[in-house]
């Protein structure tokens, strides 16, 4: 069997008690025989509105692929509508898991004071372009992907609303998304002082459920290292600039031909710089490898 | 501003490229005195060090003058004339607050890189690769220098600047290297590599208490300068085996500490040679540690091996038999320039060291593919080139 990295969910960390609610798509409201029922019948009537052509083709087409969808996801709006269930075993998509921990060589209220002001969070985590506290429990997250990537740009900005649902001053913070999010989430983060004066460990667990029912789940998978890895740059971030006070850049000219990204990373210039004569490439950092 | 580029293999080129700018609020930028070529450039040029890229400005052993400062700069004024670290330290982690400044957790922005490799990341360091945080190097007109009240240092007035660039990492890496092999009286020191950072090394050897010093190189005009300059005994390896030649010198004892100043890129007349250079040739193996095996096997029982000389990934065959069974301490690293600077300058300042006489040749800027070829061969007795540019 291979071997888990989902540690809080192996029961390795003691973390995140708290899974998210499944809304919408990540919910599974269809049974597996109908799943596959309507996977068939979906193919034919859009076979069928493909060769017909005309109008009623085209609605034929639209008819059919939504049937194959619905059976492929195990998601169905319909369904959902009319609170019908015909799921089996499996109701909802599988959480996914994202643990990391770092230590910070700062006093731990210092650290969870900074990180509990949630507007910070922008500060050091790339893809979250903003956060609201609408009061003491609930907040407003607005999240997108700024990759050069095709894929991940067409990707829509992810918004949702998360409520703490378990406070510790100074020590932890378990949040859980108010169903109805892009993709339904929860979590904790913990800070724990460090042995023998080293500071504060801060140990964050994001568990997460895909949408778009099992398609969802199974490209969220093959997706979940990437975001793992988001997960830990942003976390080196806010060691960076909780200890050093800014971001660690490595900024600077080089005598790179004039580029907009840096193709081996695939990465968006953060500042482009003036290039005289045409002739010389700007700065460019080569921060996290994004999707 | 002018900049020394890689562009491949051996391939150097002068270039205009963009003016740094402070981009965080620690940084300055200096306007570059003199930049020395080193031995660990030499790897990148060769193709040892992977994440190199095309454009990048190298050079990392340098002083310079204050010209730029950010606005949380404390310690450094205009017109500071300053020797700078080549390795970046925060100054606020726990690796830089306990004096181990080349272990900096924050100073590397592409820690990401060489994770997978190393588990954990070691600090950025000016114009090296990209896994070593891409930093723009010093063999430019201008510099920008991050957390510049750690990395900086003002260079005493009375020290000249041939003495104060070697006090950048050449200096700092030999007397660590002498450091780490923790030396007591009567200690009888071995240092493989007569470049500028093993005669540094044999330098600091004695500041520390060496009884003697014995020194291994193949180039006569390393070995005639580690003997006059450096006060040690020296053995040609082309033509002495060195076995038993440090065996019979220390009345059969063996050298109680053995410093390799040479690292991955070692070469010999011996078979081994060509066995590490056939696998690197297909990249089997990414260093040639053949200085690493003939210290083990010649330092003697329960003494120290310190390894300054830069090793990048896997090595072979190393007898660690003999290291075990021997009972050998192993201590290397990359040097804590920010712990070890201010010492050394005093050091230079107070006349106690010359470092000025590793200095060969001075050449522009546009003379820096012929400056490395010279340094690369050794040729025109070559110790250091340092370009100003």
């Amino acid at each position: 069997m291979a071997r888990t990295a989902n540690l809080a969910q192996a029961g390795v960390l003691d973390i995140a008690p708290v899974d998210p609610i499944p809304s919408g798509s990540s919910k599974i409201n269809v049974g597996k025989n109908e799943r596959w029922l309507s996977v068939g019948a979906g193919l034919l009537i859009a076979n069928i509105g493909i060769r017909r052509g005309g109008i009623g083709g085209v609605l034929l087409t639209a008819v059919g692929t939504s049937l194959a969808l619905r059976g492929a996801s195990g998601y169905c709006p319909i369904n959902e509508a009319l609170g019908r269930d015909t799921s089996d075993d499996k109701t909802e998509t599988n959480v996914l898991e994202i643990s990391k921990s770092v230590t910070i060589n700062k006093p731990r209220e210092e650290v969870y004071q900074f990180w509990r002001k949630l507007e910070n969070l922008p500060k050091f985590m790339r893809h979250l372009e903003d956060v609201k506290q609408m009061d003491d429990r609930r907040s407003h997250w607005v999240a997108r992907l700024d990759s050069e990537n095709p894929a991940a740009k067409a990707l829509p900005k992810v918004e949702w609303d998360a409520d703490i649902v378990e406070e510790e001053e100074n020590s932890r913070l378990v949040w859980r998304s108010v169903p109805g999010a892009t993709i339904d989430n929860s979590g904790e983060v913990r800070f724990v002082d460090a042995p023998g004066n080293r500071g504060t460990e801060v140990h964050a667990t994001i568990k997460y459920r895909p949408p778009q029912g099992i398609v969802g789940e199974a490209v969220l998978k093959l997706l979940n290292p990437a975001f793992k890895q988001m997960v830990k740059e942003d976390i080196r971030r806010f060691k960076w600039l909780m200890e050093t006070g800014a971001i660690t850049t490595n900024e600077g000219p080089s005598g790179r031909k004039p580029e907009t990204t840096n193709p081996a990373l695939r990465q968006p210039m953060q500042n482009p710089a003036e290039t005289p004569q045409n002739k010389t490439k700007p700065s460019i950092t080569d921060e996290s490898i994004v999707l | 501003m002018r900049a020394l580029c890689y562009n491949g293999r051996n391939d150097l080129r002068v270039e205009r490229v963009p003016d740094p700018e402070i981009v965080n609020p620690q940084d300055i930028i200096l306007r570059v005195i003199m930049s020395s070529v080193c031995g660990s450039d030499l790897h990148l040029l060769n193709g040892y060090v992977p994440t190199m890229q095309e454009g990048d400005i190298i050079g990392h052993e340098f002083i310079g003058e204050v010209v730029e400062i950010g606005p949380e700069v404390k310690k450094l004024r205009r017109g500071d004339r300053v020797v700078v670290g080549s390795i970046l330290g925060c100054g606020e982690c726990s690796y830089c607050q306990s004096q181990s400044w080349s272990l900096c957790d924050n100073s590397n922005p592409n820690a990401y890189m060489v994770k997978p490799l190393y588990g954990y990341s070691p600090a950025g360091i000016f114009g090296y690769s990209h896994a070593f945080g891409g930093y723009a190097g010093s063999h430019a007109e201008y510099i920008r220098v991050p957390f510049a009240d750690r990395g900086c240092f003002l260079i005493p007035e009375g020290v000249k600047d041939e003495s104060a660039v070697f006090c950048s990492d050449a200096f700092p890496t030999g007397f660590m290297g002498a450091d780490m092999a923790d030396i007591r009286p009567g200690d009888t020191v071995a240092v493989w590599g007569c470049g500028a950072v093993g005669q540094m090394a044999m330098r600091s050897a004695y500041l520390l208490g060496a009884e003697r010093v014995i020194a291994m190189d193949r180039h006569k005009h390393l070995l005639e300068q580690a003997k006059n300059n450096s006060n040690a005994e020296v053995l040609s390896i082309d033509e002495i085996d060195i076995q038993e030649a440090l065996k019979e010198m220390t009345g059969g004892r063996g050298p109680d500490r053995c410093i390799d100043a040479v690292g991955m890129e070692a070469v010999s007349s011996s078979p081994q040679y060509y066995y590490d250079k056939a696998k690197q040739w297909v990249r089997l193996e990414n260093d040639r540690p053949i200085v690493l095996r003939e210290a083990i096997k010649a330092c003697r029982k329960g003494g120290t091996i310190s390894i300054i000389g830069v090793y990048g990934g896997f090595v072979d065959s190393i007898p660690m038999g003999a290291a075990m069974n021997k009972a050998l301490t192993f201590r290397m690293g990359q040097m804590h320039a920010q712990k070890y600077i201010p010492r050394l300058l005093d050091y230079v300042a107070n006349g106690q060291v010359d470092t000025s006489d590793l200095l060969t040749y001075k050449m522009p800027l546009e003379e820096g593919q012929r400056g490395y070829n010279y340094f690369n061969s050794k040729s025109n007795n070559t110790t250091r080139v340092v370009f100003t540019p």
